[in-house]
């Protein structure tokens, strides 16, 4: 098929869909490990509401919804690609449209943990399907045929040996009354007409003129609009404040002291309310507010790094991992590597603020926002308001950009609270310096890395971390190490690394975290791959090499062949400015090299960055490679510029002024490939990131002798 | 707060607001056009460019006082079928990921095309540098705007 002929003109404004006589969905039946696929008549003789994924009306048009969100990493791309290939229908006649937040109906919906299309796929392949087959039965019985001699292709059925075609919307009336098949046979790879194939994006064409509606630029009638000044220290109380400034700046219509579940705590504010952003951002500014925030530390960043170096020195944590002896190892060893590697503090910087609409009337509460997490905010807002949760909707935008941070519940409910307490929908405001300062954020951690080398091999090695762990601040238990503690470290090396241990250190600050693009990963890869290249180095061995002995897995010496052979890597010479650093993230692999060279002013210099990833199945290539982009540019900035530093308990820096961006004069050249195996999907959206920064200090290490165990750190003076 | 009316995209907005009033503000809210986006508020970002008498301009440190006569166009009034040269490569290259910078990159890189149908690699990295996007689209940016600089020559040498 010709990609340039697809057209990317067929959305939906809104998702109600009318008419639609024909839908499949799953159900999800209690405690069930899958789902069942049933048609709305069966969903009816359940008693349950159809959970709609897939619509086909009267004429044909296709409709689908999106239950995850769309935040650049192209599922409103990759649902329908996975649809039509098993459904065969054209790309073209299929409309997306957004679906509502349900986990009743969709299952999880969080979008996170790169999972939009490893965590369906196999039911989505299975659901199209059986439409499809339904679709072919239904043309069978209306021609008195064997089914077994009909296909389906670009929305119609075929009777093969009399040439009779049906269109699908002649089909779905009596295909509405067929009950579902049990067993389908689904599609070779080899036989793939759409996946695999590098398909423009549906979205692209809405995202070059302005149309695309992302949260911020959701207009409800009546709406108003809040900006809100919060307690600065992260969390904490409104003691009192003046509003009589802000309440004479033309347009602002309302003041009302807020307050927003962070957590299991709150964090209080004063909302201004006005006819448009600039009031309510001017009226925010004039507001006077005391603090109150009682038991919550005035923390600074050397605080937190010097009780976290304490920590690791002092305590030996609980045991995530320990097989044989490395503690006796190396409190015997003549030599050994005792390093400390320090990760910083991280704001998610999504290029759109924060933002969310409410419009809480008789009762009942609607949301339209940028959110990743949908039924989140479902339970959490019914949990702290005392509204039903099925008087509780959630609506999905565009989103500009995600990375974790929209997956949490606190801005809707701030927007709940301030609709219910002005009785009008409002749309709050989050401004940039909010956003830069307030929070969650990714933890920084720091490590302990000990080991021994004898005779060229790992004798022991050990890694403490000390860190803050997001599953206390989700009322996980305290006496359990971080479940996260061995993310970005490749599962094999424990299987040929006889004495090993992963020490977890518990450690908190009041500081609210959350995940961040690769999570646990995103630090934990630069400590573990950093200190395995020591330890390469210490045995006196190629770095690749090295970890192809450790790394007894077919799947992952393919991907380091892949490494060593676009790379070059063979013929490199020696201290010529190469590094590596092999990561797993969500089920994905990805192994980067990264050379460098001095640069002709002070510093070095990234000339060129190879990215393999092996994500098993994936559907376009095009956009699997955009998220390596993406990551790398991402991962660059976290290296080489970024961290959230803390003064007297609040964030300092607050815009792109101060925590800036990489630009488009920063980035090196970037060469991408996808290994093609037949594996389960892996994650595709987050899984490049970890591994860059190991990889790039490595390759200063090969320049330069130099051994970087901190980030961020300056290329420019290293 | 004075009555004044903003000509954006050859369209006549007659509208009362404060006159300190960021363009950008006055262009989302007052007139409903969400596509010029607010990304810092501070000249950092870029996301709010628009075109002010031909010139790009971040409408978030812009006084909407100054565009009083002038003509703004927006992202929204850059072509009307969506096919500006710089969109039409945008399109084709599958520039954005979550596409909340791209109103603001693809006007700023109109002007820049404007001024130099010819860029090189270097060209196009100064005349973007005032452009954030976090979700890191920076190679096909310059991508695009060579494919860009290529159609409009294509269209040149026709016309
Ligand atoms: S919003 Fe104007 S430059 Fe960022
Ligand atoms: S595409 Fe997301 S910020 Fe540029």
């Amino acid at each position: 098929m010709d990609e340039q002929t697809l057209s990317r003109r067929n959305f939906l404004k809104t998702s109600a869909v009318t008419g639609a006589v024909f839908s499949l969905g799953f159900y999800w039946p209690v405690n069930a490990k899958s789902a069942k696929i049933i048609n709305k008549a069966e969903a009816e003789s359940y008693g349950i509401e159809m959970n709609s994924w897939v619509h086909i009306d009267k004429t044909g048009k296709v409709t689908i919804f999106d239950h995850r969100a769309e935040m650049g990493q192209g599922s409103y791309q990759a649902v329908p690609q996975i649809v039509a290939e098993e459904l065969e229908v054209n790309l073209n006649e299929i409309n997306v449209a957004f679906a509502q937040g349900d986990n009743k109906k969709y299952g999880s919906q969080i979008t996170g943990g790169s999972s939009t299309v490893r965590g369906s796929y196999k039911n989505l392949l299975k659901l199209s399907a059986t439409a499809r087959e339904m679709l072919i039965q239904a043309a069978a019985t209306q021609w008195s045929v064997d089914k077994a001699g009909c296909y389906a292709e670009g929305g119609h059925v075929f009777h093969k040996s009399s040439g009779r075609k049906m269109h699908y919307g002649e089909l779905v009336e009596a295909a509405s009354k067929l009950e579902a098949p049990k067993d389908v046979v689904l599609k070779k790879r080899s036989e793939y007409k759409l996946i695999g194939k590098p398909l423009l994006r549906l979205d692209t064409p809405l995202k070059t003129n302005g149309s695309a509606v992302f949260g911020l630029d959701k207009q409800i009638p009546g709406m108003l609009y809040a900006a809100v000044e919060r307690n600065p220290r992260l969390r904490g109380k409104v003691k009192s404040f003046d509003e009589t400034a802000a309440r004479k700046v033309p347009g602002v219509r309302h003041v009302v002291k807020v307050k927003m579940g962070v957590f299991s705590t709150y964090r209080e504010g004063v909302a201004v309310v006005a006819d448009s952003t600039w009031a309510a951002i001017q009226g925010k500014k004039a507001l006077k507010v005391e603090w109150d925030d009682t038991g919550f530390e005035h923390l600074s960043s050397e605080d937190i790094y010097k009780r976290q170096l304490e920590a690791l020195q002092t305590q030996e944590g609980l045991v995530f991992k320990k097989q044989g002896e490395p503690t006796e190892i190396i409190a015997k060893a003549s030599k050994k590597i005792d390093v400390i590697y320090e990760t910083p503090y991280q704001y998610h910087a999504c290029m759109e603020p924060l933002n969310c609409i409410a419009h809480y009337q008789d009762d009942k509460l609607e949301i339209w926002g940028p959110i990743q997490g949908p039924e989140m905010v479902q339970d959490f807002i019914s949990k702290e308001m005392s509204i039903p949760r099925e008087k509780i909707v959630v609506n999905m935008t565009f989103l500009g950009g995600g990375f974790g941070r929209k997956a949490f519940m606190d801005y809707p409910h701030e927007a709940a609270v301030i609709s219910k307490a002005i009785k009008a929908p409002v749309q709050v405001v989050w401004t940039r310096e909010d956003d830069a300062t307030q929070g969650p954020f990714r933890p920084g951690i720091t490590y302990r890395c000990e080991g021994v080398v004898n005779n060229g091999k790992i004798d022991a090695f050990k890694v403490k971390l000390a860190g803050q762990n997001t599953g206390h601040w989700f009322g996980g238990k305290k006496d359990v190490p971080n479940g996260s503690a061995s993310e970005g470290f490749l599962k094999p090396y424990a299987d040929s690394i006889k004495n090993l241990a992963i020490m977890d250190v518990p450690f908190e600050t009041p500081i609210p975290i959350l995940w961040w693009r690769s999570v646990y990963a995103s630090t934990n890869g630069f400590a573990y791959e950093s200190f395995l290249d020591e330890l390469a180095h210490e045995a006196n061995k190629d770095p690749l090499e090295f970890r192809r002995e450790y790394l007894k897995d077919e799947r992952l010496h393919k991907l380091i062949d892949k490494m060593e052979e676009v790379s070059g890597w063979q013929n490199r010479k020696k201290n010529e400015g190469f590094g590596t650093a092999i990561t797993e993230c969500f089920e994905s692999t990805v192994g980067h090299v990264v050379k460098v060279s001095k640069a002709p002013n002070g510093g070095v210099k990234i000339d060129q960055v190879w990215v393999v990833m092996d994500c098993g199945w994936y559907v376009n290539p095009d956009t699997v490679r955009a998220q390596i982009e993406g990551s790398v540019v991402m991962a660059l900035g976290a290296a080489t510029i970024h961290e959230v530093k803390f003064k007297d308990g609040m964030a300092v820096d607050n815009n792109f002024s101060t925590y800036q961006m990489p630009r488009i004069t920063d980035i090196p050249p970037i060469d991408i490939h996808i290994m093609e195996n037949d594996e389960d999907a892996g994650g595709v959206g987050e899984p490049a990131l970890p591994a860059f920064a190991p990889a790039l200090t490595n390759a200063i290490f090969d320049l330069t002798g130099k051994r970087i165990r901190r980030l961020p750190f300056s290329l420019q003076t290293v | 707060m004075a009555k004044i009316t903003l000509s954006i995209n050859k369209k006549e907005f007659p509208m009362e607001a404060d006159p300190q009033m960021p363009l950008l503000w006055a262009i989302r809210d007052l007139t409903g056009l969400k596509g010029t986006k607010y990304g810092c508020g501070v000249a950092q970002c870029g996301a709010c460019v628009v075109h002010l008498d031909g010139e790009a301009v971040r409408s978030c440190v812009t006084k909407v006082s100054r565009a009083v006569g002038k003509q703004v166009v927006t992202i929204e009034g850059l072509s009307q079928a969506n096919d500006h040269p710089v969109q039409r490569a945008w399109q084709e290259i599958d520039v954005p990921q979550c596409g909340y910078c791209h109103s603001g990159q693809i006007m700023s890189a109109a002007v820049l095309l404007r001024e130099n149908p010819n860029p090189t690699d270097q060209d196009i990295d100064y005349g973007m540098a005032g452009n954030i996007c976090r979700c890191g689209t920076y190679l096909r940016i310059r991508k695009a705007i060579h494919a860009a600089a290529d159609m409009q020559k294509k269209t040149a040498t026709k016309g």
